[in-house]
């Protein structure tokens, strides 16, 4: 079994559905060519690094898939360059270890590493937190110490 | 008379000293190089767009090639610019 990776960019001017009839277009298509899709991402409207053909953004999805041979690319890849909806696609054979990357990127194991300042602001947010409600409590204890005593 | 022992440097030891380079995708068990992060793979252009050398990321021969191949592939999705100026 080999993996791959199919990353492809829609032109962001078409409608929603237009992008999402392209996209699921290409998933039909990879399934009919005997392929099982690990996983579809939609990585969301990006700003280009440059322009490709007059536009500045584009639609960004990404479909891993699972297949014995790499017959289908071929095809697959002839339809999207006659494709006008598609600026660009970039297939790249996964080995093992990107495999487990986006098996770990999936699952949510990989994220940006925190700064140093945010987590230094999270920790003072907590102590914060924590100090208000000892107060609270102090406060509440102080109240009921106060009622008891006027009870008398 | 200021005795010997009080004065201990004349100037900070620590400043010609070269800190130690290593290889961060050894030293932290990174066996894939994602090409969809932009942001991972800018650490190792310069602001002009290019690649840095292994001289000054310190990365291992090994993971230079990966890195250059994953900056190539952002580059034809453009998710990172083949040439531009004022990049960081």
């Amino acid at each position: 079994m080999r993996n791959y990776e199919i990353t492809f960019i829609i032109d962001p001017v078409l409608s929603s559905e237009e992008i999402e009839d392209a996209a699921s277009t290409y998933e039909k298509h990879l399934i009919k060519e005997g392929c099982k899709i690990v996983h579809n991402e939609n990585m969301g409207l990006r700003q280009l690094a440059y322009p490709i053909k007059k536009r500045t953004s584009g639609m960004y999805r990404c479909i891993e898939v699972e297949n014995q041979s790499s017959d289908f690319i071929n095809k697959v890849e002839l339809a999207l360059r006659r494709d006008e909806r598609i600026m660009r696609f970039l297939t790249v054979k996964l080995d093992k270890f990107g495999i487990k990357y986006n098996q770990d990127k999936r699952a949510g194991l990989i994220g940006k590493v925190k700064k140093k300042e945010e987590k230094e602001a999270e920790e003072k947010a907590r102590l914060e937190a924590s100090r208000a409600e000892h107060a609270a409590k102090t406060a509440v204890a102080a109240d009921a110490a106060l009622t008891s005593s006027e009870e008398e | 008379m200021a005795v010997n022992k009080d004065i201990k440097f004349l100037t900070n030891p620590n400043i010609g000293k070269n800190r130690q380079k290593y290889c961060r995708f050894k030293k932290y068990g990174i066996k894939y190089i994602d090409y969809k992060d932009a942001d991972f793979l800018l650490q190792f252009i310069n602001p002009q767009g290019k690649l840095l050398p292994r001289r000054i990321t310190g990365t291992s021969l090994k993971y230079q090639r990966k890195v250059a191949s994953a900056v190539k592939r952002a580059r034809h999705l453009a998710i990172l610019p083949y040439v531009t100026d004022l990049l960081k």
